[in-house]
């Protein structure tokens, strides 16, 4: 596992890129999220509402960023997220996840690590989602 | 129209198991791979209690009631014109596969933008598990376009 010293400022992060999404993408994160507002899973709704189609859960490509985190480092040095939904995912967007260490500070005898996270359209390049992760490293900070 | 007057409102708390099964349809969902949210054993020996909930579950057990809207909608949102602006989560603690979280909403602000256009309702959530342990701290912005 990744320790404080390992990482210096400007470091990127492992990329996560996903599959196409899908209809079948969006019904099943509806049923595993229980997020079953038809936006996202009825086309005709979505019409009545303005859209041309449906679209992609926002907490979708955030559960994607939660991978890049937890791919990096554990869970449990997870101390914040904290994202702002720039942009609407459509049908059929491949998303790619990309995160770079912004700040690396001992604050408290904490070793605080901050990343810059983004989920972006593949081809694209659109954000998707932006904001930052705060990890801390320092050994059992729960315990 | 949302009313400003609803700031501090305070929501029914909301209980919630964590059920494995639901874990795993998310992590399928999600197109996660990493053993620890999969497999017992994997999570006990990397310090688990059991399996864990992954870091964005939190939001998704919170929607675990027959309504998840009714919340917003008793403050006059309606779907269609719902977006999800932001979102954060404080973490405290790990939750894990047979907890009992209980989720505590307050409307913690209410704003308009661009003369009513754009109204904003943001919702802040703690998170407590069944040994009075505090897990998280969520905050969902969310915006409403008329």
């Amino acid at each position: 596992m990744i320790t404080f010293d390992d990482i210096n400022i400007g470091d990127c992060l492992p990329v996560l890129s996903t599959e196409k999404i899908s209809r079948t993408t969006l019904a099943l994160y509806a049923g595993a999220s229980g997020d079953y507002n038809p936006i996202h899973i009825d086309i005709d709704f979505a019409k009545s509402a303005g859209m041309d189609d449906v679209f992609a859960h926002g907490m979708l490509s955030m559960a994607y960023l939660g991978r890049l985190l937890t791919h990096w480092v554990d869970q449990r040095s997870i101390q914040k997220i904290d994202v702002r939904f720039t942009a609407i995912t459509p049908l059929f967007a491949q998303i790619i996840c990309t995160g770079v260490v912004q700040k690396k500070q001992l604050i408290d005898e904490q070793e605080v690590i901050e990343v810059l996270v983004e989920a972006k359209d593949f081809n694209s390049g659109e954000i998707k989602i932006s904001g930052i992760a705060i990890i801390n490293l320092t050994e059992n900070r729960n315990s | 129209m949302l009313d400003k007057n609803d700031i501090g409102k305070v929501f029914e708390p909301i209980t919630a198991s964590v059920e494995k099964g639901r874990l795993s349809r998310f992590a399928k969902a999600i197109g996660e791979k990493n053993p620890i949210y999969l497999d017992d054993a994997t999570a006990k020996s990397a310090g688990y209690d059991d399996l864990p909930v992954p870091p964005t579950f939190l939001f998704c057990l919170k929607m675990d009631v027959d309504n998840p809207f009714e919340n917003y909608e008793s403050l006059g949102v309606s779907l269609e014109k719902l977006l999800h602006a932001n979102q954060s989560f404080e973490y405290f603690g790990t939750a894990v596969a047979g907890d009992i979280l209980t989720f505590n909403s307050v409307v913690e602000d209410i704003y308009i933008k661009k003369g009513g256009a754009l109204e904003f309702l943001i919702e802040k959530t703690n998170v407590i598990n069944q040994r009075d342990e505090h897990i998280a701290n969520l905050v969902t912005t969310l915006v409403i376009r008329n």
